[in-house]
């Protein structure tokens, strides 16, 4: 499974969602491939992930893809990443 | 990198006033300045970030980590720390208002991995958080993150750089 998380520049924001949302998925154990990616290249990205995971102001900006895409509110809560990531893979 | 050798001491300010988030942001650039990782274009282009992309660099309750992409105007990796004597509003619907903003500045896109997980374990640290938010001064600010790295590093981390 491929899970994308997606920020504006692809440096920050992104990869500290990336990081948690390995972890959520290691407590979850869920084998799945996480990749940070700015807005730019995340609708192309997004056609081969599963799940994108990006924050509420960057969500409209991804727009239509087949992906399922989850609004995080606090990316440095594990927990929230958790409980919406076991909601989306159920 | 750990998130003490990226933070020098003149990248840091406790208790700063800011009358709103372009002013809180350009003190993050100015402590990226000061601590030598970039020159003053990267400020604004911080601001301009997110002028276009609206506030989606506060990602947790009152945390702004402020940032644009690798350039010439990036120097070295780094970062800066601002903590806020008085919280500013950065349109925010879920986290606003923001009393600490942390500025980033990378290189490349993978090189600074390491010091990201330690300052995402402060920032989630919820008590940790409160105690670098309430540092008087700098100095104290930098012991409590090195006090936190330490305990974190027993607690055994992935060492930098490897895949999971």
């Amino acid at each position: 499974m491929k899970i994308i998380t997606v920020c504006g520049m692809g440096i920050g924001t992104s990869v500290l969602l990336k990081m948690n949302a390995e972890k959520a998925l290691r407590g979850l154990g869920v084998d799945a491939d996480v990749e940070a990616a700015d807005i730019g290249t995340a609708r192309g990205a997004a056609r081969t992930a599963e799940i994108v995971l990006t924050s509420a102001d960057l969500a409209d900006e991804i727009g239509d893809v087949p992906a399922k895409v989850i609004v995080i509110n606090n990316f440095t809560n594990t927990e929230e990443i958790t409980s919406k990531l076991t909601e989306a893979l159920s | 990198m750990t998130l003490a050798d990226s933070l020098p001491l003149e990248a840091v300010r406790t208790r700063a006033h800011a009358a709103d988030w372009r002013e809180a942001i350009r003190l993050a650039g100015d402590g990226l300045v000061a601590g030598g990782a970039t020159t003053d274009e990267y400020t604004q282009e911080m601001i301009d970030t997110v002028e276009r992309l609206g506030p989606y660099i506060v990602i947790a309750p009152g945390f702004a980590l402020a940032h644009s992409r690798p350039s010439p105007a990036v120097l070295r990796t780094g970062l800066s720390w601002v903590s806020l004597a008085e919280p500013v509003e950065f349109g925010s619907e879920q986290n606003d208002p923001v009393s600490v903003v942390v500025g980033l500045a990378a290189t490349d896109h993978d090189g600074h991995i390491g010091m990201m997980a330690e300052l995402a374990g402060a920032i989630g640290d919820e008590a940790l958080f409160a105690r670098l938010k309430d540092a008087e001064t700098p100095e104290q600010l930098l012991e409590e993150l090195r006090a936190a790295g330490s305990a974190a590093q027993d607690a055994a981390t992935p060492p930098e750089g490897e895949t999971p």
